[in-house]
């Protein structure tokens, strides 16, 4: 069901969205939207941030929801992990979280229908 | 029979570590299991807090149980998860290894704290998984196999309700059936075996959790709603910055109004002790001793006790709840600004109680370079222990009118000072992060727990804790210093036909006179000088030591006189107003240096901290007592 390992580490080590639209670094999804992890990675000199992003529950497969913003610059974010638990991080560090559509099927379907964002 | 007896022949208590992901419940387990009967101590070394309880099981063993510091993974990045690893691993300086240990985990997080299981299984020592919080779990509908999740895991597994006796009856059973098998298990000394878990292990003991997950959960239950729509409230970009504000100002409104009752019992009850032990005593040295030192020195510190107790309460109940990391996700940007991190809002608000406990919380930030900006400014919190001398003074010299519409004049002018220690801090915390400890930024991966009703048992025995280091603070420290003050204050004895007050020509007015020329241009009279010096050792004494000064330089009215009309008369509003900003920034008391020479491993840092925080409370009072007498205030 849920897919585990890097999918997609070229689009990593570019910093781009590669393949689609909507594949993004969690630090830049918007406040209320939707996706499940693709890959996580500190880089290759900074695996120390990849195992903490890691131990914290960001692995490949999992769901992320982007509840909250601070009221500063936007950072850090809350981000909920599973519906379980919410974790507070900077965007520096999120965007080391490479996040896709939620819905595996949706890769190839219209964008606008595979995000989904929680309008309350 | 309550020992156990080991296949070497050693008689001995079991001992179980308490092992467990912050947010599981872990303490509230251990009160549960514990009761009353707990240990605080140290760590030999650093300052991490060992607790261990005793516990008796049905079959009537009796256990040792070690409460570990919480960790998500024996792969620590702090002093605090570093404990835990070490104990777990048998590393640990003068703590033998656990016979087994109890991993606690959030049964309605499973996939999040089963992780730490597999880290503790792979170990391979006796092992119990509690899933805690199952009502939580039931309620939302979930249901978790817990006869699958043991035959997979291998271990026994029970569920428990911390919060309620009966509901821990199965651990209790588990840990008897455990015991019956140690003596033959229990030989190893240090687990050599362990390595950090690499990045791919990590996601391997992810899927793994998942697998377990699939076998062992039956009906996954509906997520919690709850804490989402507070979130929307207390998170929210304009309002919960608003709300933090707000609680931080009631939080100090109700140190003030609601401990002024029980602060008149305590010192009506110690100013009717003075009036019968002055009139059953005979005149003598002892008489002396007891009333003009210990009674007005002490009873001078005692009585702040209510205020601490209320500033907890509010630290104490707003971690329960699940507010303080949300206190720490709202002022972490503001905090990175000047090189700090999120997470130094909880050690820094521990420190308006007291910079010691601040300092020690300190070690739950990973970075070292953090971990010290933090401890060094620490102090600049201004802690209770600053309370007597602000409230003194503002007794005294702030008429009690209000403005604005119901707030009170006294309470804002407190409100300022606790501003101005703030803002010294920050200015502090930027200028050290850009010259002696500059270093890269550090990462904040923090939890925002569910909100939860606060646990009373939890709270009231935190507070209980509190109190008990105030007054061994009051017994040992304070109680001495007063002694020697008494002793300083009252020999030598005035010559015959002396014109001055006694304690003018006593040794403790020499010291006085020796630092008046440089206290001079900061307003400071030898009285102060006096007082200033048995400070250094414990801020609260300072009132407790001007009480003395003024009770025994005084004519006899003046000793039944409220201290805050003496000072009034005989101090100008500069001088109370350098007094108080001098106390902003004041060194810190010894215990402060102490533990901070404790976290830091050397002198080096605290006495940075003491000569930095010295020019600075020089300057402050310097600046406010000229600025004071320009506006007139002489």
């Amino acid at each position: 069901m849920n897919t585990y390992g890097e999918r997609n580490p070229q689009a990593f080590a570019s910093g781009q969205a590669v393949g689609s639209c909507f594949t993004q670094p969690l630090g830049q999804m918007r406040r209320g939207s939707v996706g499940r992890i693709l890959a996580v990675s500190g880089g290759a000199s900074d695996r120390d941030v990849e195992r903490g992003l890691l131990e914290m529950g960001f692995v490949e497969g999992a769901r992320v929801e982007v509840l909250h913003h601070g009221f500063l610059g936007q950072d850090p974010l809350a981000v909920r992990i599973n519906q379980t638990m919410t974790i507070a991080l900077r965007r520096c560090e999120a965007n080391a979280v490479l996040v896709g559509p939620l819905h595996e099927s949706a890769m190839d379907a219209k964008p606008e229908l595979t995000l989904e964002y929680a309008s309350s | 029979m309550t020992a156990i007896t080991l296949a070497n022949g050693e008689v001995r208590l079991a001992r179980i570590a308490l092992v467990g992901p912050p947010n599981s419940g872990k303490t509230t387990l251990f009160n549960t299991l514990t009761g009353g009967r707990q240990k605080t101590g140290n760590y030999p070394g650093v300052t991490v807090e060992r607790k261990s309880g005793r516990l008796r099981t049905p079959v009537g063993h009796t256990v040792e149980l070690l409460d570990l510091p919480g960790s998500y993974s024996l792969r620590a990045r702090s002093p605090d998860e570093a404990i835990t690893r070490d104990v777990v691993l048998g590393r640990q300086a003068r703590e033998a290894l656990p016979d087994a240990v109890v991993c606690v985990t959030d049964a309605t997080n499973l996939s999040q704290h089963l992780r730490l299981l597999l880290e503790l299984r792979q170990l391979g020592r006796p092992l119990i998984l509690a899933l805690n919080m199952m009502d939580i779990a039931q309620k939302r509908g979930c249901q978790i196999s817990i006869e699958a999740l043991s035959q997979q895991l291998g271990i026994p597994v029970v569920s428990t309700v911390a919060m309620h006796k009966n509901g821990v009856q199965d651990l209790l059973g588990q840990i008897d059936t455990l015991l019956s098998q140690i003596p033959a298990a229990s030989r190893a000394a240090v687990i050599d075996a362990w390595v950090e878990p690499s990045p791919e292990a990590i996601r391997a003991y992810h899927r793994e959790v998942e697998r377990l997950l699939r076998e062992a959960v039956i009906q996954e239950g509906t997520p919690e709603r709850l804490t989402r729509r507070l979130d929307q409230i207390l998170l929210h970009p304009v309002v919960g910055p608003l709300i933090l504000l707000g609680l931080l100002f009631l939080m100090f409104q109700a140190v003030f109004n609601w401990a002024a009752a029980p602060m008149d019992w305590i010192d009506g009850g110690m100013a009717s002790l003075q009036q019968w032990l002055s009139a059953h005593m005979t005149e003598s040295l002892l008489k002396s001793l007891v009333i003009d030192g210990l009674i007005a020195g002490v009873g001078g510190v005692v009585i702040f006790l209510p205020q601490i107790l209320i500033l907890f309460l509010f630290i104490l109940l707003l971690e329960d709840f699940g507010y303080m990391a949300r206190a720490a996700f709202l002022m972490d940007r503001l905090m990175s600004a000047v090189g700090l991190n999120g997470r130094a809002f909880i050690p820094l608000l521990s420190s308006f109680a007291c910079a010691i406990p601040g300092i020690m919380a300190a070690r739950t930030i990973a970075h070292p370079l953090d971990r010290l900006t933090t401890i060094l400014i620490a102090p600049l919190m201004t802690c209770s222990a600053r309370l007597p001398v602000y409230v003194l003074l503002i007794s005294a010299f702030i008429p009690n009118t209000t403005v604005w519409g119901g707030i009170g004049l006294q309470g804002l002018v407190m409100f300022g000072l606790y501003a101005t220690g703030i803002v010294g801090a920050l200015v502090v915390a930027g200028v050290l992060r850009l010259t002696l400890l500059r270093g890269n930024r550090q990462p904040l991966l923090m939890e925002l727990p569910s909100y939860k009703w606060p646990n009373p048992a939890n709270v009231l025995l935190g507070l209980l804790e509190r109190a008990r280091i105030f007054m061994r603070r009051i017994g040992t420290i304070i109680l001495s210093v007063m002694v020697v003050l008494w002793f300083l204050a009252s020999f030598p004895s005035a010559p015959q036909g002396a014109t001055e007050p006694a304690i003018y020509y006593s040794f403790a007015g020499m010291i006085g006179h020796g630092l008046q020329p440089l206290l001079a241009p900061i307003g400071f009279n030898w009285q102060i000088a006096i007082a200033l010096v048995p400070g250094l050792a414990a801020r609260e004494v300072a009132v407790a030591a001007l009480g003395t000064v003024y009770a025994l330089s005084g004519d006899e009215g003046a000793v039944s006189d409220a201290l805050a009309t003496t000072l009034a008369h005989d101090w100008t509003l500069a001088t109370a107003l350098a007094l108080l900003a001098w106390y902003v920034f004041a060194p810190q008391c010894l215990a402060t240096l102490a533990a901070a020479r404790r976290e830091t491993n050397s002198w080096r840092w605290p006495t940075f901290m003491f000569v930095y925080l010295m020019i600075l409370a020089y300057l402050a009072a310097f600046i406010t007592y000229r600025l004071a007498l320009a506006l007139g205030g002489g």
